[in-house]
């Protein structure tokens, strides 16, 4: 998994709340088998109209969001289905981390095992980063080693993260391979288990 | 001492499974029962090749195929080349990892949610968990079950354990009982309208009160699957004599004098009486109505008495932009009354409602009558198993009699991964989980119901009061 230690990119905002995974990736494009190969249909139909040609009133397709790696949203960010493809989506299109007041569980989860940070602001603090994306472009550093996003122009906001993933998403782990490692007490849980402790 | 201090149900089944301390305050928790199915897993299957494992316990791990299939035709050919591929992925890995399957043409094939309990499979005090969010569904029998991405399931096939935090607790107490022709979908839409769709996130949620102890199993995983909905990691009941009687005898639950020592076990499965909970919340069952959504998500819904709210009510300018943009994607208008809202379409099907009772429940209010002209009616039974039962009471026929299409067993068009999908701006009475943008089809527009009333709709044409219906039984 990649790490993810301090990232300064592009904000692209998306000011709507209770964006489902089934906005960031509608169900025609799970019918694939790779973990890879979803950035283009990302947000489907609210980023293309009918014909196909990219919707112009959809934030994403403004130019000045070209290239943007950190996406700022609305409360309750990913809500709904369990697709781990709506990580996926978000991934290859390039978003490095999700900045919203809140996130749903399944979701942030999945963006954990993915290499993706999800950032929780306070209300008033998302409030100043929409009033700044109004002003024209601008790019955010998130250090994850000290929990801090910030901008050169004097912004700075400190965000929580269990520190579980805090550790995974900062040194890259395969947490498989960590549990793995605590095989022997997995065995000993499960003797236990069969004789009815 | 070990437990001195009073625990909640969700506490117990949780220290039971803790296997050891992980990293930085999480827990490596055993997984009891690990349900599998073709959209969410053949990266998690390709995971563990490329890294040369092993699935850890194929006894405790099930797969099905639901989610992308056909529900018409010879279900064995799948015209969709792009569904066959997953379908085919999922039987070479089932196959390669010693995984079994419960394929297309198995009696046992039907939605994982309502296979696992109809199988026994789904016991008190277990965890549950299966790619995919409506897996609380099983909390319905004091289980703590809960839904993953695919990176989890990997993990679960690798190891049958996943390291987590803690979630917090909410209790939800349902007082006094619902009255005639008020299900537990009513209950469960009145709920997730009071909290919101993010008001129990972080939390399991335990229901509890006069209203839950007096409904059926069927009811009680209705009620369950949709805790999601409310944004919770999973929602369970205690189980009591209902639970143990719907478990009695099925295929893999305990048998003879292990039936005996489970059930004495399972008994002494609740919240201790001095638990304490992070939130609780309390409803008055007598006072909901049957409940109809009229937006984009499962919050925004409204007793069928009631009419489409007026965005300018929204509580801040978030909220209003969007009411706003529910109402325009839904072709409504505000003040619009519920029952002045006609219907296309209505699906009765999904993990949520495809159960006997709900067929059952729909067949009483359709029998004697015929489906409104220009409103496509179908039924989707939730299993193989629910469709041969249903069969034998002739359910069937009163819903063929009736111009009803009734279909093989599968997700259909709770998410329209098939052929099953509205098309843009048909309006349908649906009793599923999710009324989102596209959910039954891109453009489609989804309103939340109980099978009663979606089965009312499709005689009127329009949603109606089924507390007023004229039966004809």
């Amino acid at each position: 998994m990649q790490s993810f230690t301090v990232h300064t990119g592009i904000v692209a905002s998306l000011p709507r709340e209770n964006v489902d995974t089934d906005q960031i990736i509608p169900k025609q494009f799970l019918k694939r088998i790779e973990r890879t190969g979803y950035g283009n249909v990302l947000f489907f139909d609210w980023r293309y109209d009918k014909e196909g040609k990219p919707d112009a009133t959809f934030p994403l397709n403004e130019p000045q969001y070209c290239g943007a790696t950190i996406l700022l949203a609305g409360k309750n960010f990913g809500c709904g289905s369990s697709r781990e493809h709506a990580v996926w989506a978000l991934r290859d299109y390039g978003f490095r981390a999700i900045i919203a007041p809140s996130f749903a569980d399944i979701f942030a989860n999945n963006c954990v095992k993915n290499g993706v940070l999800t950032v929780a602001l306070r209300p008033p603090e998302i409030a100043q980063l929409l009033a700044r994306d109004a002003a024209g472009l601008y790019r955010l550093k998130i250090d994850l080693e000290r929990r801090q996003v910030s901008w050169n122009g004097g912004f700075q906001a400190h965000f929580d993260i269990d520190p579980f993933s805090r550790s995974l998403l900062l040194e890259g782990l395969d947490e498989i391979g960590t549990t793995l490692k605590r095989e022997a007490e997995i065995e000993k849980y499960e003797q236990r288990r069969q004789a009815g402790l | 001492m070990k437990h001195m201090t009073a625990r909640t149900l969700f506490d117990q089944i949780w220290d039971r499974h803790a296997v050891c301390t992980g990293p930085e305050g999480s827990s490596i928790l055993y997984i009891d029962l690990h349900l599998v199915h073709e959209v969410t897993s053949p990266q998690a299957f390709e995971g563990l090749r490329q890294a040369n494992r092993k699935v850890r316990r194929t006894d405790l791990t099930f797969a099905t195929l639901d989610h992308n299939i056909p529900t018409t035709g010879d279900r064995m050919l799948l015209e969709d080349a792009l569904a066959r591929t997953q379908v085919e992925a999922l039987r070479k890995n089932c196959r390669d990892f010693g995984v079994p399957l419960f394929d297309l043409d198995a009696p046992e094939q039907g939605i994982v949610h309502v296979i696992g309990p109809e199988l026994g499979l789904t016991q008190p005090g277990a965890t549950i968990v299966c790619g995919d969010s409506h897996t609380s569904t099983h909390g319905a029998f004091g289980a703590l079950a809960f839904g993953i991405g695919t990176s989890e399931v990997e993990h679960v096939l690798a190891t049958q354990c996943l390291v987590q935090k803690k979630p917090k607790s909410m209790l939800v107490r349902f007082t006094g009982l619902t009255g005639a022709g008020v299900t537990a979908k009513d209950l469960i839409l009145a709920l997730i309208a009071q909290i919101g769709i993010d008001g129990a996130t972080g939390h399991v949620i335990e229901y509890a009160g006069e209203a839950i102890r007096a409904l059926s199993m069927e009811a009680r995983m209705t009620v369950c699957n949709m805790s999601i909905e409310g944004g919770a990691r999973a929602g369970m009941i205690a189980p009591d004599q209902t639970t143990f009687d719907y478990l009695k005898g099925r295929r893999f639950a305990p048998q003879g004098e292990a039936w005996e020592n489970a059930q004495r076990q399972w008994s002494t499965l609740k919240s201790d009486a001095a638990a304490k909970f992070d939130s609780t919340v309390e409803i008055n069952a007598a006072q909901i109505a049957p409940f109809v959504t009229w937006g984009t998500n499962p919050g925004m819904a409204a007793p069928v008495t009631g009419e489409v709210p007026d965005p300018d009510q929204g509580a801040n300018a978030s909220e209003r932009n969007g009411m706003a943009r529910a109402l325009e994607y839904m072709g409504l208008s505000a003040h619009t009354r519920i029952e002045d809202i006609s219907v296309d379409r209505v699906f009765i099907g999904s993990c949520t409602n495809a159960r006997l009772e709900d067929i059952r429940s729909a067949a009483r209010v359709v029998k004697g009558y015929r489906i409104s002209k220009g409103v496509q009616g179908m039924i989707v039974p939730g299993s193989q198993q629910v469709k041969r039962e249903a069969e034998k009471e002739g359910l069937h026929r009163i819903f063929t009699d009736a111009g009803f299409e009734w279909r093989e067993s599968g997700c259909s068009m709770c998410l329209g991964m098939n052929a099953d999908r509205l098309k843009p701006g048909e309006r349908c009475a649906s009793t599923s989980n999710r009324n989102f943008e596209g959910r039954q089809g891109a453009g489609g527009r989804t309103h939340l119901v109980s099978p009663a009333m979606a089965a009312a709709a499709a005689v009127a044409g329009r949603f109606v009061d089924v507390r007023k219906w004229h039966y004809k039984d």
